[in-house]
């Protein structure tokens, strides 16, 4: 009889969040897929049905299309580089350093910092006639000085600078740690067998570090894929939107220019890219959790 | 690994932990360093030479026009990241330990919420608060109060997350026991998980402060009035004005930096648990 009262009263203190999240989240989105499929592209609300033709015109909008493809470019450079260097990063400091802490701290404090404020520094930073450029200089690298952002071939790369120095640190300490759960004896046995170093990574370590690598993916993909703020505060869409992104359009479409049928559209596609990353990797997840 | 290993490769070990040391302190000199110019001495081609003489100029013109949204990041930070801990901590109690049928449904569906495209919400959620407010006579589309509201919701996810599973590796045994003696939900709670429950409220709170803190994207929509803007939105407004005023522009981009800054260096470990719990279940 408690118990089943009990059982009840759990569900009963779930209830609000469920709600609100039902509401927030999942009616929220329900909501926006019908204004993307709606004529609401004034001040004035129209609701009248569009079919899926806001979606067929933005896949014709050069913009959109240069946003899919810096969404591609941003997320791959910005994926590589990330887990490149955290992972050089995280071995780095496994060899025994003195002042690791230190090291760790400096490497992962970007994390804590918000991407305007980042992306504000690295405004300054890599500015053509200002930041890195003068370092170069005064290194004797003049040859290596660069027009960064300002130029609209390698601008969406400046970017990925700025995003590498948030969020490597993350890696890096994902990486740690898990390096850290590999038991010594192992390494041992390695050695044992007479495995070097490299081959000791290549073929035992980095291996059972694929885990990390997955959750890692999975994190930073979802963030790329959805970056706003960084960009904003850094580039805005420019030049001549090569530093564009979906969420800044979405932005300046929706709020500044009234368009929110095609606001709309642009932010559906959006959940679509991170629901094709998150969900499989929920599934994925929750199965393995439900298995151990 | 110490016996006879080369020296050169320890040098270069060092050198390139150096090198990467330098690359993410570079943004903090360049703030520190112009923040304590004067308006006169800052240019941004002497942008690395240390000031000639140190001023608090800037940072008192940047502390004078920032202090109302700082003052409003505190308002908006404090009463989010409480509520949404606390709905966490009994949402992660239920989750955990009260497995309901259909609990394995509603709690991947709750987590999704965690890694939407918080575009995809916008548009309603700015009708949403204007009709809510306009029911409840309160003003939520453009105050704190409705960012507030915004926070709390789209905390749930995270913040359950983390509770659920800290609760999970307290051992079933003595929630059990508690059972057998008498205690009916409530009472375990209360008895047996809140008091074990001080390591993961303040993961949550750090972390949910620092996300607060530094959000932008709802903080920009929900309030369009300067005068109820967190500080994030009014930097923003600071740094792309037409007066460049680069001393007061970088010592405001280290003040609203300043707080989740020194959370990550006093408390650095419990945010790096907050960010594992994101990213690695369990």
């Amino acid at each position: 009889m408690r118990i089943r009262r009990d059982r009840a009263l759990s569900a009963l203190i779930l209830l609000p969040s469920v709600v609100a999240v039902g509401v927030f989240v999942y009616g929220f989105i329900g909501w926006t897929a019908y204004v993307a499929m709606s004529n609401w592209n004034s001040f004035v609300p129209d609701l009248s049905f569009a079919g899926l033709r806001n979606f067929a015109d933005l896949f014709q909008t050069p913009r959109f299309q240069i946003d899919l493809r810096n969404t591609l470019v941003f997320t791959l450079t910005f994926l590589a580089g990330c887990l490149g260097i955290g992972l050089l990063l995280a071995v780095l400091l496994d060899r025994q350093i003195r002042g690791e802490a230190l090291f760790r701290n400096a490497f992962l404090f970007p994390m804590s910092i918000s991407f305007i404020v980042g992306g504000t520094v690295w405004q300054w930073l890599l500015n053509p006639s200002t930041g890195v450029n003068l370092l170069l200089d005064a290194a004797g690298l003049g040859a290596l000085r660069s027009p960064w952002y300002t130029e609209p071939r390698i601008a969406i790369y400046a970017v990925v600078i700025a995003a590498l120095w948030q969020m490597s640190g993350f890696t890096m300490a994902l990486y740690l740690a898990g390096l850290r759960g590999i038991s010594d004896e192992l390494r041992e046995a390695a050695r044992v067998d007479g495995a070097s170093d490299l081959q000791l990574y290549r073929h035992v370590i980095i291996p059972l570090l694929h885990p990390i690598t997955l959750s890692a993916a999975i994190v930073l993909g979802h963030v790329s894929l959805k970056i706003f703020d960084l960009v904003f505060a850094m580039t805005g869409s420019g030049p001549a939107f090569s530093t564009d992104v979906p969420g800044i359009f979405m932005f300046e479409t929706t709020f500044r220019g009234n368009r929110f049928a095609e606001g709309a559209t642009i932010s559906i596609i959006m959940l679509v890219m991170v629901a094709v990353v998150i969900i499989p990797y929920l599934i994925y997840s929750s199965r393995t959790e439900a298995e151990a | 690994m110490g016996r006879g290993r080369p020296r050169a490769t320890r040098v270069l070990l060092y050198a390139i932990l150096a090198f990467f040391a330098a690359f993410y302190l570079m943004p903090v000199y360049v703030l520190v360093n112009n923040g304590l110019k004067s308006f006169r001495e800052v240019s941004l081609s002497r942008m690395w030479a240390p000031p000639q003489q140190v001023t608090l100029e800037g940072f008192g013109k940047a502390l004078r026009e920032l202090a109302p949204n700082l003052r409003n990041s505190v308002v908006l930070v404090v009463p989010a990241a409480l509520v949404s801990a606390a709905l966490g901590s009994v949402n992660g109690y239920v989750l955990a330990k009260w497995k309901f049928a259909g609990a394995d449904v509603v709690f991947p569906l709750l987590l999704f919420g965690m890694f939407i495209p918080y575009q995809s919400v916008l548009i309603p959620l700015v009708q949403f608060l204007q009709w809510l407010g306009g029911l409840l006579s309160v003003r939520l589309y453009g105050s704190i109060t409705g960012l507030v509201l915004v926070h709390v919701v789209y905390g749930i996810p995270i913040t359950t997350l983390i509770f659920r599973n800290y609760y999970a590796t307290v051992p079933t045994e003595i929630v059990e026991a508690a059972r057998i003696d008498g205690a009916g939900l409530v009472g375990v709670y209360r008895n047996v998980i809140l008091p074990l429950s001080m390591p993961a409220f303040v993961v949550v709170m750090i972390w949910q402060v620092t996300q607060i803190w530094n959000e932008f994207l709802f903080a920009v929509i929900v309030t369009s009035n300067p005068a109820q803007q967190p500080v994030q939105v009014a930097l923003r407004n600071l740094a792309g004005s037409q007066i460049v005023e680069w001393n007061v522009q970088m010592a405001g981009a280290l003040l609203a930096a300043l707080p989740p800054l020194l959370v990550y260096i006093f408390l650095g470990r419990y945010f790096l648990r907050g960010l594992m719990a994101g990213a690695l279940k369990g």
